[in-house]
């Protein structure tokens, strides 16, 4: 067998440019998608209503004692009933959209904690200001506690974003084309797997790695 | 599409010899447990070697560590098992090759490349673990041991780590939480664990709300045991006198 023969993946980039876009996309927007539900999940976990609280709690431990896998392919074979119980008729749905819900609603649950551990880190003297200034439980945490808060989670959340990165090669598994399954199918045409996979796992290096040095950067930035 | 629930559905006969759904999950179940357990034991020996690396003195060494863990956490989990399991095969010499690709079964084959693959992930967190444990300790420990004559090896094995280990027990214990739900990606190179024995019951009584409650189920059941396990454990061996840990 003659090893490693690289040369087809030059006319192969615009496929695996294609799949780098799914995986961004499917990253950004979970991100984006996670953040904001962990952060409805975290103000619940936090709020004085019991029941809200143990709700989220709840919540939080389903899906972190459960695999990312499981939820994938559990949301692709059961979104379609799913919205014809809720609809009442069939809606046709792409592995990308169940994908993208299994990916929020999973990493909320990650997302959550962090923005809990946020928003416990601020002084509580903080709240207590904006009160005594007139302020609603709402206002305050809007306007005052939830914008500190951010700010000292952020290297938290950008990591989480860089393990997401890293996690949406799942999608293999529902046959979505991401930048891992086009690397797997145009390697496999030409009979280059290997080679294809090579590259592959250095593309996920390289991004991740510079990713991870850039948060590190900031963490040091963003150090009070 | 009406969906018929049936949560009888367990005892019923696959259809496949004479077993019934719920066989398929115990030896899903076993499969999960039997790729775990295996490379955790891999991944502790590796990651508490490449963590002590980590805090040597000498650089080259501890850069040699730092590299490894760079790589095993840069690249996604599915990547390095499929490395493992279609590229490295290929570079094996001619002899190995043909006994891994030919004498093994199927079966075998998937399960070494998959504990090799979560192993060696497993271990750059471990590393990183036990780095951090080293490095909390105070470091009159380390100078005390130097002074009384202990040579490195002692001062590592009788010093610092029997300390690290013990305030690391939080962390490492999400870590090997986490080897249990990592095991599902054998699924993808057709190792029949849990997730793989969820997605045929699906397929095969099309009793697909069942199948995946009943594998979440056990994964959180799995999960909130071990936890208490360990959270056992924790208690046992706390380092007496240290806040975080509640020792006495």
């Amino acid at each position: 067998m003659d090893f490693f023969d690289f040369s087809g993946i030059v006319p192969a980039l615009p496929g695996l440019w294609n799949g780098m876009i799914m995986t961004l996309k499917l990253m950004v927007m979970g991100v984006v998608g996670g953040v904001a539900l962990g952060t409805v999940l975290a103000l619940m976990r936090l709020s004085s209503s019991k029941w809200m609280a143990n709700l989220a709690g709840a919540y939080v431990n389903y899906f972190r004692s459960i695999p990312l896998l499981l939820v994938i392919t559990w949301f692709y074979l059961a979104v379609p009933f799913v919205l014809r119980w809720i609809t009442g008729k069939d809606t046709p749905i792409g592995a990308f959209e169940s994908c993208l819900v299994a990916f929020v609603m999973f990493e909320a649950a990650y997302f959550c904690e962090i923005v809990r551990a946020g928003v416990q880190a601020i002084p509580k003297g903080q709240m207590g200001a904006a009160k005594a200034l007139g302020m609603s439980y709402g206002q305050a945490m809007r306007l005052i506690i939830l914008p500190q808060a951010f700010r000292k989670m952020t290297p938290l959340l950008l990591q989480q974003s860089i393990i997401l990165f890293q996690d949406t090669s799942l999608v293999y598994t529902v046959g979505l084309v991401d930048f891992l399954n086009a690397s797997r199918s145009s390697g496999d045409i030409i009979g280059r797997s290997n080679e294809f996979l090579i590259f592959a796992g250095l593309v996920y290096f390289i991004i991740s790695f510079s990713a991870s040095l850039l948060v590190k950067r900031l963490q040091k930035r963003f150090a009070v | 599409m009406n969906y018929n629930w049936d949560w009888t559905v367990f005892f019923k006969s696959t259809g496949v010899g004479s077993e019934t759904y719920l066989d398929w999950f115990i030896s899903g179940l076993g499969w999960t447990i039997a790729i775990a357990v295996v490379a955790w034991i891999v991944a502790l020996i590796l990651g508490s070697l490449l963590g002590v690396m980590r805090t040597l003195p000498n650089r080259f060494i501890a850069g040699i560590a730092t590299v490894y863990v760079e790589i095993f956490r840069n690249v996604p989990l599915l990547v390095q098992l499929f490395i493992w399991y279609f590229l490295v095969p290929d570079l094996l010499p001619p002899d190995l090759q043909e006994w891994y690709k030919q004498d093994l079964n199927p079966t075998t084959s998937a399960y070494l490349s998959v504990v090799v693959c979560l192993g060696l992930f497993t271990a750059a967190r471990v590393c990183e673990q036990v780095r951090t444990g080293i490095e909390a300790l105070p470091r009159g420990q380390e100078a005390a041991a130097r002074a009384m004559g202990f040579s490195m090896s002692q001062i590592y094995w009788n010093v610092l780590l029997p300390q690290a280990y013990r305030i690391i027990i939080p962390p490492l214990t999400s870590e090997f939480l986490n080897v249990f739900k990592n095991s599902s990606v054998a699924s993808l190179i057709g190792l029949m664990e849990l997730l793989a024995q969820t997605k045929q019951t699906a397929e095969f009584s099309a009793n697909l709300f069942e199948a995946f409650t009943l594998a979440t189920l056990i994964y959180f059941t799995l999960n909130m045991s071990l936890m208490l396990l360990m959270r056992m454990i924790e208690k046992k061996v706390a380092v007496p006198g240290l806040m975080s840990l509640g020792g006495k």
